[in-house]
């Protein structure tokens, strides 16, 4: 792997390319990285995926805990690891522990020996030396280190604990290392600007590809956040890829870039998808403009809209008018809304689509208003245009 | 009318045909999926042109509950709703309300059942059938039947046979685009030859741009099956096509392509695939079962589906009953094996190796030559030899027994 800064703005903001030795093209950043469940987006099947924005698309999340529920980690080596496991072979594999839906961190039964985490399997006690069998055989581009991750909400003496135990499981992992691939180490400290600097420090001191910023969406406030994030971020080295996890939001998104992140999970898409809503929230770069809301948006909040409403019964139009993915070039807004209200899977095949190309758009601007050394002017008029579109809804 | 079938090829009585449809042409024999709500479960319209589906079946009963059929007409039909540019079957809607419904209840009128909705009385005439359809905008369209469970016996079979007859009067009344979508009739009789020949008659009669074989598919012996089609086939116009209701297993098209039937509808390969299971040419593979977890093959190292090409059993077996992308890639093969099934179908009847393909088919389902005793008595009437393929006391043993020849 190798990453390079190439622009940045407002301060900490920065973009930057991520090349993979199998990835056809540079990935740019800030990037999405597309969630998977085993290493498939939970909907969208392989030969969906080249329909998604190229090389956008091609960094996909792992966690390889998932696999605990069927697969050896012998057998995942003898199928030649994950590319050849999962059909994929110009696609860009970064393995992370835990997800935010199916592989949840249970931090009071984590222990000096392992991280614990709640999966569909029950709950897991995962050692390092279990953690990196399953990454050696999978053979990730991209890993990041296993860590304690703990509640905002823990007391100091559990959050001490957690750096300490984080620090010291990075040195295990790096050790049990076999099968090459960018290391990124994990960064805690929960709501401790004080631990979150330590853990930074003591990582950045290792040898290490990037770093990844975990414990975060784990009941912090938004407006902590910021000074969470710079904490680690400003100790850490700017030509490695920062990487976080829970933050999904497009504001918390902002948040994230504002303090120099490079790379961000994708749940949120999973979460819109499963409710049955679409991403519709103008895009193109630092033009975004503020129109009225139209009345059938109540109950919307203009970022996305709920395809369940009835509104949306006989509306012929795409889920957004000039939106280049499949679904908005095949369907309309009354199939998917029928689908939804007959409970059929090709409702979250076509949401998953839409929202994960209309998510991969807003990063693209993202990346080109920071190009264009404006992105404090994009993340204001995009708050602000939210804003204004949640008060006149109020009224309306 | 609308639809041309023209036969392009024969081997006996299995034929081979392109059937022009209003949306497509479609290559015959060929199998339909069943796309209940306007989508087949789990794959996108894209998909199912790749894989080759050519008609798509959907169901009048749940369509005109959601969206409703006066939805799909405002909207601009089946095909515009769904994006579906190829041919669309609809049933009558009359099947789904007696297997679903228990409260349904048939007399001369149409069938009544209790409103899913609301509980209320309601009942679905063939008028109305034929209406809901004409709206739904599919290519063929169903006659309401009177459908009887095949298991059953004695004066209902004549009866619903009689009001089926009936009935179709009332169809092709009722039916306001005959120019735009074909009117096909349903055979009826149960296992009666008797009341299944009345019932051809009387619907060649009507000259209708196609026919299809009812009541089978119902748990039925599968001696009972075969001869009910060999025998409606027989009786049946060479210039129209030929559908088996509710028939799906491979081995049950194969045998029912070699006793001249065209067309075939089945929930079984994409609901099986829910479950877990693949189709194979050895006959199904089920994936959840722990000798898949170790297994690094392919589901089927003969198939060229996108599934097959990329994908090992141990993968398909940690996603199967757990993840949603486990039964998408199994629909996915699972229908594209019935596409190419369909094919291999068309392309050896055309090319005059249909024996071939057909011992050949049986040989990997039944390696060890036990094919069942009604498929080896099927195969004599359709004048096929599968002595190759079948273990030398079976095949004795189906000369011997006394086959019930047709008009031929
Ligand atoms: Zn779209
Ligand atoms: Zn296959």
């Amino acid at each position: 792997m190798k990453f390079a800064v190439k622009a940045w703005s407002s301060g900490s903001a920065r973009t930057g390319l991520l090349q993979l030795g199998n990835c056809p093209s540079p990935i740019e950043t800030p990037a999405l990285l597309l969630s998977t469940r085993k290493g498939l987006p939970y909907f969208i099947a392989p030969d969906l995926l080249p329909s998604l924005p190229s090389p956008d698309s091609h960094l996909l999340q792992i966690s390889p805990i998932h696999f605990l529920e069927g697969l050896s980690p012998k057998t995942i080596s003898n199928v030649g690891g994950l590319h050849q496991m999962l059909g994929l072979p110009e696609y860009g594999f970064a393995a992370v522990a835990r997800d935010s839906l199916q592989c949840l961190p249970e931090c009071n039964s984590t222990n000096k020996h392992g991280a614990s985490f709640e999966t569909p399997c029950g709950r897991l006690l995962i050692k390092p030396v279990d953690y990196l069998e399953l990454i050696n055989s999978m053979r990730p581009n991209i890993w990041a280190t296993l860590a304690d991750e703990v509640p905002a909400w823990v007391s100091d003496k559990r959050n001490k604990t957690s750096v300490d135990r984080t620090v010291r499981w990075l040195d295990e992992c790096i050790s049990l290392s076999s099968a090459g691939g960018a290391v990124l180490g994990s960064i805690v400290g929960g709501s401790s600007v004080e631990e979150r600097e330590r853990c930074a420090q003591e990582v950045a001191r290792r040898n290490v590809t990037g770093y990844l910023i975990g414990g975060f969406g784990l009941g912090e406030s938004m407006d902590e956040r910021p000074a969470l994030l710079n904490a680690a971020t400003a100790i850490l080295q700017d030509e490695k890829p920062r990487m976080v996890c829970g933050l999904g939001l497009p504001e918390e998104v902002l948040q994230g870039v504002a303090a120099g992140i490079d790379l961000f999970n994708s749940e949120y898409i999973y979460h819109l998808t499963l409710g049955g809503f679409a991403l519709a929230f103008p895009l193109g770069g630092i033009k975004i403009s503020v129109s009225k809301p139209d009345p059938s948006d109540i109950g919307n909040d203009r970022s996305k809209i709920n395809l369940r409403a009835t509104v949306y019964r006989k509306d012929t139009s795409p889920i957004v008018e000039d939106c280049s993915c499949y679904t908005c070039q095949n369907h309309t807004k009354a199939y998917i809304n029928h689908l939804l209200n007959v409970h059929e899977m090709l409702a979250q095949i076509l949401l998953e689509i839409h929202n994960t190309h209309h998510y991969l758009e807003f990063f693209k601007s993202i990346r080109e208003a920071i190009k264009a050394g404006e992105f404090e002017q994009f993340r204001n008029r995009f708050i602000e245009s939210r804003r204004d579109h949640l008060a006149l809804a109020a009224v309306a | 009318m609308a639809l041309r079938f023209e036969v392009i090829g024969r081997f006996n009585r299995a034929r081979a045909a392109n059937l022009t449809l209003p949306h497509f042409v479609c290559q015959t024999p060929l199998f339909m999926p069943v796309g209940t709500q306007g989508t087949i479960k789990g794959l996108t319209t894209n998909q199912l042109e790749e894989i080759g589906c050519q008609i798509v079946l959907g169901n009048t009963y749940h369509l005109a509950l959601r969206p409703t059929s006066e939805l799909i007409d405002e909207l601009g039909g089946l095909h515009k709703f769904m994006n579906w540019p190829r041919a669309l079957l609809t049933d009558s809607g009359g099947f789904q309300m007696v297997s679903l419904l228990h409260l349904a209840d048939i007399t001369e009128k149409g069938v009544t059942f209790q409103s899913p909705v609301d509980g209320k009385p309601m009942l679905l005439t063939p008028e109305e059938s034929i209406q809901i359809q004409n709206r739904i905008g599919a290519d063929i369209i169903m006659a309401l039947d009177d459908v009887v469970k095949t298991t059953i016996t004695g004066p209902r079979i004549e009866e619903a046979m009689y009001r089926t007859l009936r009935w179709i009067d009332r169809c092709i009344a009722a039916h306001k685009r005959p120019n735009e979508q074909n009117l096909f009739g349903i055979v009826q009789g149960g296992l009666d030859p008797v009341l299944r020949d009345k019932c051809v008659r009387g619907l060649v009669d009507r000259n209708l741009p196609g026919y299809a074989i009812g009541g089978l598919a119902g748990g039925e012996d599968k001696d009972s099956f075969w001869r009910v089609v060999a025998q409606c086939t027989a009786a049946l116009p060479e210039d129209k096509p030929r559908y088996v209701m509710g028939v799906g297993y491979p081995l049950d098209i194969v045998v029912c392509s070699a006793l001249g039937a065209d067309m075939y509808d089945c929930v079984y390969p994409t609901r099986t695939a829910r479950f877990g299971t693949a189709l194979v040419p050895e006959g199904v593979l089920k994936l959840k079962h722990n000798a898949m977890a170790n297994d690094t093959r392919p589901i089927d190292p003969a198939c060229a589906c996108m599934v097959c090409k990329n994908y090992t059993r141990a993968y398909i077996h940690c996603l199967v009953t757990k993840d949603a992308m486990g039964s998408q890639l199994l629909s996915y093969h699972n229908l594209y094996y019935m596409m190419k099934l369909s094919r291999d179908l068309h392309s050896s009847i055309v090319e005059g190796r249909f024996p071939k393909f057909v011992c050949e088919f049986l040989q990997k389902m039944f390696p060890k030559g036990n094919v069942p005793e009604w498929v080896c008595n099927a195969m004599e009437v359709a004048g096929i030899d599968i002595s190759s393929c079948c273990a030398p006391f079976i095949s004795t043993m189906s000369k011997t027994m006394e086959v019930k020849s047709d008009k031929e």
